[in-house]
């Protein structure tokens, strides 16, 4: 009951405190647009050269997207000793890193989802995939913001974690981009992609129940060190 | 009289380097342990210990009798811990802060805060983002706490830190009459406390000899 009230009130505060600075989210959202507009300069303007391209550009855009605010998942909490608060409060340390994983999704991993078809569509990738690419987005962003929490858990505590995280948690999101990208192709080439859905909804699950715990651990050794 | 924490023939080092060793004591109902010590003598170090923030350390530690860190639920939730650094986001508001910070413990209402907030002198203040406030100010919010929660043990680490001198005396007032009710108090502040039941440690009475002739290192 109090933990309800807790976990509810800290997922409030992480939104209330993310909409009013507002670079969180609108950062990874401009990353992803200049990142993905980049390329049809970059590689060639031919729509057929570019939409064989497209399911992995948007797929490693929208990764890269993600793990720009991650470092800032737990570092303002950190700073402020509010970390320190919540970690000898009555509310368990996984709901804690839930609460932040929730947040990280709905302030960085949703709004890119949602602009995802736009840039597809400039990327001159098949209508018919649009569908497909946003259900691995959904199914995929949650599962990094997931596992990079373990990360930023891991690195909050030192003084120049910055490198360190992507060198930790990149490893560990090359599956969900190889399952993602590879549905979306899927459905160009006119393949079943159930499986390749499957496996990215197991990946989801898994991390959903291994990853908040693993974080509440990680932010234990962390305070312990700090 | 409920014994709710006891300290029992502790040592901790930092970076390798012996804070103290032999440190017992014990807190009940009733008493107000104000921890004392030079610069850099492991005052925090004790306090993050008992919270498990930093495991490593020699001895034993009891909650009601029991080893603490099995324990550390119903620890957690009777303690009310303020650390060094207020815990306040400046981008919320007085109000918001305190919601968010009582909500593990318990529903309050708007009204609870509202009192609170005008006990510690702020009120007026309460939809007030905190980063247009002052230090002591900030610190003010995360004080309200005391008169918002009703949990038996509190730790407070330097709780006067930025508060100007009523602001001293009505929080010394505060603390008395939490102990006269049965709660239990440990802090951590150079002030010389006017509160007649205070239990003084000091934890350079703890200092390894072969330090004690240096107090300059480390800090």
């Amino acid at each position: 009951m109090a933990a309800d009230l807790g976990f509810s009130a800290l997922l409030k505060r992480d939104l209330k405190l993310a909409f009013r600075q507002k670079s969180d989210v609108i950062n990874p959202l401009m990353f992803f647009v200049m990142v993905i507009t980049l390329f049809p300069l970059g590689i060639s303007p031919d729509p057929n050269e570019l939409a064989v391209i497209a399911p992995g550009v948007v797929w490693v855009a929208a990764l890269l997207a993600s793990m720009l605010s991650m470092e800032n998942m737990f570092r303002s909490d950190f700073d402020d000793g509010s970390l320190e608060r919540m970690l000898v409060s009555p509310l368990p340390g996984f709901l804690i890193a839930l609460a932040k994983v929730i947040n990280h999704f709905l302030v960085t991993g949703l709004p890119l989802v949602i602009v995802s078809p736009v840039l597809a569509y400039m990327l001159n990738m098949p209508s018919e995939a649009y569908g497909v690419m946003m259900i691995t987005l959904l199914l995929g962003l949650p599962t990094l913001s997931l596992v990079g929490a373990i990360g930023s858990a891991l690195t909050v505590g030192l003084k120049r974690g910055a490198l360190l995280l992507p060198l930790l948690v990149i490893p560990l999101f090359i599956p969900v981009l190889i399952f993602g990208t590879g549905a979306v192709q899927g459905v160009i080439v006119d393949q079943p992609v159930s499986g390749q859905l499957s496996i990215l909804a197991a990946l989801l699950l898994f991390s959903l129940a291994s990853a908040p715990f693993a974080c509440a651990a990680s932010l234990k050794i962390s305070m312990g060190n700090g | 009289m409920t014994e709710y924490l006891s300290v029992k023939n502790v040592l901790i080092e930092r970076d390798d380097r012996l804070l103290f060793k032999g440190l017992d004591f014990t807190l009940s109902s009733g008493e107000v342990i104000q921890l004392v010590g030079r610069n850099g003598s492991g005052k925090t170090s004790l306090i993050r210990t008992l919270l498990g923030l930093m495991p490593d350390f020699e001895g034993d530690l009891f909650w009601k009798g029991q080893p603490l860190y099995q324990q550390r639920d119903d620890f957690f939730s009777h303690l009310l811990y303020l650390g060094h650094k207020p815990s306040i986001k400046s981008a919320l508001t007085a109000k918001e802060n305190l919601e968010w910070l009582v909500a593990p413990y318990g529903g309050v209402s708007e009204t609870q805060i509202e009192s609170a907030l005008s006990q510690v002198g702020l009120r007026g203040y309460e939809d007030v983002e905190c980063h247009s406030m002052s230090a002591g100010q900030n610190r003010r919010v995360a004080l309200a706490q005391l008169y918002l929660l009703d949990l038996p043990v509190w730790i407070l680490d330097e709780p006067f830190t930025a508060i100007d001198l009523s602001g001293v005396a009505q929080l010394e007032a505060r603390i008395a009459e939490h102990a006269a009710q049965g709660g239990a108090v440990i802090l951590t502040t150079h002030h010389v406390l006017d509160i007649p039941t205070v239990k003084r440690v000091n934890l350079d009475d703890y200092m390894p000899g072969a330090h004690a002739s240096g107090g300059d290192h480390g800090g």
